[in-house]
């Protein structure tokens, strides 16, 4: 089982979690009937401490476990610096703005795009949003130099296995000067990166 | 009785009749409700705006100075305003109530809910007027940028946080004076005894002990379960206060020497250290003192509620230990998604200790429960509503955090809608909420010197709108996140706009709720008594020595 983009992590997650939502208030509305009851109710499983304990740990534990197994961007980002991207887009933002802006950026299916994001003054955020809203993916960008009075890197690389367009905007919150004043995203890039030659699914076609 | 006698004079409330620790007590407590009006207020702006232009607010809100000045002091005013003073003020009352030991100081504990609400009300003001909103983050260096905020709004805000702070370290000194004291029940007791009982150590013995096949290494703990809790609550409340304030100072600094013309290189500060540094301190809020306080509170609510000694107490209490080295460990899930964030710290703090917390809060959840269903049957009263309700809060709330501070999960999660509302949201309006209402429902009697509630009707409409709307608007806001819906985002044209409708009928039943609760209150002590609460009192006793046992017979079949 592995997940290939954040549409289908978000919908395993919104099913699983909506499930344990509904779980643990059947229960805690189960424990309020029968506490209050005069009939004493006999307890459906008798759950000994040490199991509870156990699936505790196991459940934070092994949630990790699960994700760093199906998540590819999870190893990759642990490793990224080792990994050679197909392409590196370098990227500057100050005062609101990006600077180096690329014109629209093609990938083809299965590339390994590094983006390095350097802010000159405030925090800000990097992201990638489709058509639809929902976020491919984020980092934070910090600002700051090193010795030499180089700007700092905010590098990630990404791997991208399904078509289509996406948007970037700041995803960390830099100020009001961020907006118009109506209230419209000056940090928002319409079209940023286009993904061509995956198969309608997801996939390189072969 | 007329309704307007009702409401002027109340039930059979008698503010003369209080003594000095309940009247500083319910002082608090009123300016709590009052700030927790002013935050639902606010929240309820923002999800207004956020439904987008059919909204029917006043376009001044949709201006993103307006709009960030409001997310700036929503939380100060939630955090520090409302949810602070409730809880010093009844572990205030508590400490003294449990230990049979006087406050330290009442004049202290009148000071502390003065700061507090000074300090709140100065940071509101800051953001109101000069609308200085960097946000509760103060991600290094938007507090200090002056090409976008004005510094006398800067300094105002920064002042305001500085007079909480000290309020904040008064309480901690007013507790812990209240502790140590030796007096009554700790006459003959040595510093060393009761530190040992405050960190939980004696608990650890006592099972370390029974692995052994020894006895206990105390019998008789030098303090109750629930003052431990608030014991070590404190240290985290402490070192919160310590890392805010020098935050705070800090950033006065810039904004002083910017104001003088000399204005200091911004760059000199490690915005990746700065961040490491205040989530360190914010994240002992969130993940050291509200787990740790709710869990004692969740203790003391079942032992009052059910009159028996708590399930597996050796085992609270060493848990509470433990939690002293998890919530100082934990606050690189926050920095997840920094790219510049050693990956080790990632991993270790942010992922591994992270998750030790659905252990900590799993066992307190645990052994309340037990506590609880080993008593039944027991009545059906508003504090064991609450109680269920706070439970069934943190159950929801705290593994949505656990999902995100995943190294997978976060990429996709960080700085969305999800993690404020379908965690904070959730964790702190039902989760934490539910449980102060649980203890106010059982301190009211104490309190008020057995002040008969107005309307029970009143009480259950609150209490299922409360519930219903906190779950509702914090699940449905988080689906928008998992849309992708940014929380420190400013979305004007409806762009999530059915998930932002549905959270914001959700909310208006909060604010219902509230004005119910509020009126209620209202009603049960008289116009005539909440002027009441603020005159001096004339028994200056600072003690309250029921015994907890009598008041959790009342609570049996």
């Amino acid at each position: 089982m592995t997940f290939s983009n954040s549409v289908e992590l978000l919908a395993f997650h919104n099913v699983a979690y909506t499930i344990y939502a509904f779980i643990i208030i059947s229960i805690i509305a189960w424990f309020g009937y029968n506490l209050t009851r005069k009939k004493k109710v006999k307890s459906l499983v008798r759950i000994p401490f040490y199991t509870y304990i156990g699936f505790l740990v196991a459940g934070g534990v092994g949630h990790h476990i699960f994700t760093y197994n199906t998540i590819p961007w999870v190893s990759q980002d642990m490793k990224r610096h080792t990994i050679k991207p197909d392409a590196t887009y370098k990227l500057e933002v100050a005062k609101h703005k990006w600077i180096n802006l690329p014109p629209k950026i093609m990938v083809q299916c299965g590339q390994t795009i590094e983006f390095d994001v350097r802010s000159r003054d405030l925090v800000y955020g990097f992201g990638l949003f489709r058509k639809d809203g929902t976020m491919a993916m984020q980092m934070q960008v910090n600002p700051g130099t090193d010795v030499t009075g180089i700007l700092e890197p905010n590098d990630i690389l990404w791997t991208f296995h399904h078509n289509g367009t996406f948007d970037m905007t700041s995803t960390e919150y830099s100020g009001p000067k961020a907006y118009s004043e109506e209230g419209k995203d000056l940090m928002f890039v319409k079209d940023f990166l286009e993904v061509v030659g995956c198969k309608e699914k997801g996939g390189k076609k072969s | 009785m007329s309704f307007m006698k009702n409401l002027m004079e109340g039930t059979n409330f008698d503010h003369k009749s209080l003594n000095a620790l309940q009247k500083v007590t319910l002082r608090a407590v009123v300016m709590s409700f009052l700030f927790f009006g002013l935050v639902a207020l606010e929240g309820m702006i923002m999800r207004m705006v956020q439904v987008g232009p059919a909204a029917p607010i006043p376009n001044q809100f949709f201006h993103p100075e307006h709009y960030f000045s409001i997310m700036t002091v929503h939380p100060i005013v939630g955090i520090f305003g409302s949810t602070y003073q409730l809880v010093f003020a009844a572990f205030m009352f508590l400490v003294p109530f449990l230990t049979k030991k006087p406050l330290y100081s009442v004049k202290l504990a009148n000071f502390v809910w003065l700061m507090i609400t000074i300090g709140t009300a100065l940071a509101w003001i800051a953001a109101f007027v000069w609308q200085y909103a960097p946000l509760y983050t103060l991600y290094w260096p938007l507090p200090a940028d002056t090409s976008q905020f004005q510094v006398i709004g800067g300094i105002v805000f920064i002042l305001g946080i500085a007079l909480i702070m000290i309020g904040t370290l008064g309480f901690i000194y007013n507790i812990y004076a209240t502790i140590f004291a030796r007096v009554g029940v700790h006459k003959n007791k040595t510093t060393k005894e009761l530190l040992i009982s405050g960190f939980g150590v004696d608990g650890m013995l006592n099972l370390w002990n029974k692995l052994r096949g020894k006895p206990p290494y105390t019998k008789e703990p030098a303090l109750a379960l629930p003052v431990v809790a608030i014991f070590r609550g404190t240290v985290d409340t402490f070192l919160d206060a310590i890392v805010i304030l020098s935050a705070g100072i800090l950033v006065l600094a810039y904004l002083v020497f910017d104001a003088s013309g000399h204005p200091l290189d911004v760059g000199a500060i490690d915005a990746l250290l700065y961040k490491n540094y205040f989530w360190w301190g914010l994240d002992l809020v969130a993940d050291g003192l509200v787990l740790i306080y709710i869990a004692g509170s969740w203790y003391l609510l079942a032992t009052l509620i059910t009159g028996q000694k708590l399930f597996m107490e050796n085992v609270a209490r060493a848990a509470l230990m433990l939690e002293l080295l998890v919530s100082w460990m934990v606050w690189s899930h926050h920095l997840l998604a920094d790219q510049g964030q050693p990956e080790m710290m990632k991993l270790i703090s942010g992922e591994m200790v992270t998750a030790f917390e659905l252990l900590t809060q799993g066992l307190a959840l645990f052994i309340t429960l037990v506590t609880l269903w080993k008593a039944r049957p027991l009545k059906v009263t508003m504090e064991l509503k609450y109680l269920l309700g706070g439970l069934v809060g943190f159950g929801l709330g705290v593994p949505a955090a656990i999902i995100q501070a995943d190294m997978g999960m976060n990429r996709i999660l960080h700085n969305t809608q999800w993690i404020i509302m379908a965690h904070v949201h959730m964790a702190l309006i039902v989760g934490m909420y539910m449980t102060l209402y649980s203890a106010l429902y059982v301190l009211w009697p104490i309190v008020t010197n057995n002040t008969k509630m107005w309307s029970a009707k009143l009480s259950n409409a609150h209490f299922w709108l409360y519930l219903i709307g906190g779950i509702g608007m914090a699940a449905f806001a988080g689906m928008a996140g998992l849309d992708g819906m940014l929380r420190r985002h400013l979305y004007v044209n409806g762009e999530f706009n059915t998930y932002m409708i549905l959270a914001a009928i959700c909310g208006t039943m909060i604010l219902v709720a509230w004005a119910i609760f509020l009126f209620n209150i209202i009603m049960s002590v008289g116009l005539k008594g909440l002027v009441g609460i603020f005159m001096p009192a004339e028994d200056k006793t600072a003690s309250y020595g029921i015994d907890p046992v009598i008041i959790a017979e009342n609570h049996q079949v």
